[in-house]
């Protein structure tokens, strides 16, 4: 179902384009919202998120799934951190799944599956691959591939049946968007780069744009804290890292 | 569920112990070898990682290991596959069917959370994963810690995107079997959890068994 936070679009404070292939990092400062739009259809967006006060704080898929028995992201899901804090709440999504558990590209995986796409043959059209442009930009923090874990896919729905196979279901319509809120001080690691399961064989990755603004606190009643027991717990211990 | 039972002889293991809840337990696996897992009493779940032998930041992948199979649960015919890309076990046997890697392990801080803030004095796997790094593997951190397999756990995925904590499918003498591709660490939590149904809340221990190529 989509939703709009608050029905209202306060201006951006910072708005930025990547585009297809491009990686990125900002600390989001708590309370902070970042918007990313899918400005053309078709994008994914892969992200790790990390407590940009102690990075040995991180997002932790299977502690976010299971304290709010869920396999993908939608509005009203919150991101937890495996120290039992709230890193990022998603305020606004006109997607209802986003992915947490199939991975991104390698090298060695995006060649056998694009072909080469050499720097030298294509300059900044080559072919850049998640996971390289995860340890990039994780460089840049002092991180390494020891901090990078299962990451979340941005605009990336597979679902799995009765049985456990896995489906990746297409998506094209335009202007698609989620919104984050962020909860902690969060290093925000982004790769705008294809998804293992996206079946097109021509690298081709689309545009996004990013829109970052400060949003008010969330209140009492903020629809991400109260949409189950587990989360107005983690909402309080995340206060109480604050408080 | 498909079962597939071993034909390996348990008077010719080279290895054999058993492990109680509330324990960690850590050994290399050779290439080649076959490591046992055996619920003794059933539905327990054992949290287990691996490691490649020769270079620890090269470790088991769920998210890696669910997309090359197409399948979110663990059985016979499962390559564990590492954050490289590599293979690093083949499950080989499996009489209990079907485990999960999407639950993760219990930590203090996610047991409040989850249940209540006055859980956080609970023994959990994480505090058993952090010792074990510590005392036997290190220089291990934390930061070497992913998401682990719960071998014997029931977690099911619904269509809508559901995540469902069932009872368990295992039962007493119920085991899995898995052929070591590479040389591996492994290392084991086996759950203290008390506050989840899967286990009927009676945490149990767990026979851990290898044989040689």
């Amino acid at each position: 179902m989509p939703t709009e936070s608050n029905g209202v679009e306060p201006s951006a404070t910072w708005t930025e384009t990547l585009r297809g292939g491009q990686m990125w990092s900002r600390v989001l400062r708590r309370g902070e919202v970042l918007k990313l739009v899918d400005v053309e259809g078709g994008a994914s967006v892969a992200a790790l998120l990390f407590n940009a006060d102690q990075p040995l704080e991180r997002y932790n898929m299977p502690d976010t799934l299971k304290a709010q028995h869920i396999a993908r992201l939608t509005t009203g899901n919150v991101l937890y951190s495996d120290m039992g804090r709230v890193l990022c709440s998603v305020v606004g999504d006109s997607v209802g799944w986003h992915d947490t558990i199939t991975g991104h590209l390698r090298a060695d995986s995006s060649l056998a599956k694009y072909g080469p796409g050499t720097y030298q043959a294509l300059r900044n059209e080559f072919h850049r691959n998640t996971r390289d442009n995860f340890l990039i930009e994780l460089g840049k923090y002092g991180l390494s591939k020891r901090d990078l874990h299962a990451n979340v896919n941005f605009f990336v729905k597979v679902t799995a049946d009765a049985d456990g196979n896995l489906r990746w279901v297409p998506r094209t319509s335009t202007g698609a968007f989620v919104e984050l809120r962020a909860e902690l001080n969060v290093l925000l690691v982004l790769s705008n780069t294809p998804h293992p399961l996206d079946p097109a064989r021509s690298y081709a990755p689309k545009p996004v744009r990013i829109d970052i603004r400060r949003g008010p606190a969330p209140a009492p009643n903020d629809p991400c804290r109260t949409s189950c027991p587990e989360n107005e717990r983690g909402f309080t211990l995340t206060e109480r890292y604050f408080a | 569920m498909a079962l597939k039972e071993s034909k390996l002889d348990p008077s010719r293991a080279s290895f054999d112990e058993v492990v109680e809840s509330g324990c960690g337990f850590s050994r290399t696996v050779r290439r080649g070898q076959t490591l046992r897992i055996t619920d003794l009493e059933g539905n327990q779940a054992v949290d287990t990682l691996f490691f490649d032998a020769h270079d620890p930041t090269d470790r088991y992948s769920a998210v890696d290991t669910i997309r090359e199979q197409g399948n979110i649960y663990l059985t016979t015919g499962t390559r564990l596959f590492s954050s490289e890309g590599h293979v690093l076990l083949t499950i080989v046997a499996d009489t209990c069917g079907r485990h999960d890697t999407l639950g993760g392990a219990c930590a203090a801080e996610s047991n409040q959370v989850r249940y209540a803030l006055e859980k956080k004095h609970m023994h959990s796997c994480r505090d058993t994963f952090l010792l074990e790094l510590q005392t036997h593997l290190e220089p291990m951190t934390k930061r070497d810690i992913p998401a682990n397999i719960n071998f014997f756990m029931n977690v099911p995925v619904t269509p809508e995107g559901g995540l469902t904590f069932e009872d368990g499918v295992s039962g007493p003498g119920r085991y899995v079997e898995l052929v070591a591709e590479r040389d591996v660490t492994l290392l084991i939590s086996n759950c203290p959890q008390l506050n989840n149904p899967c286990n009927a809340y009676n945490p149990t221990p767990v026979r851990v068994q290898v044989w040689d190529a």
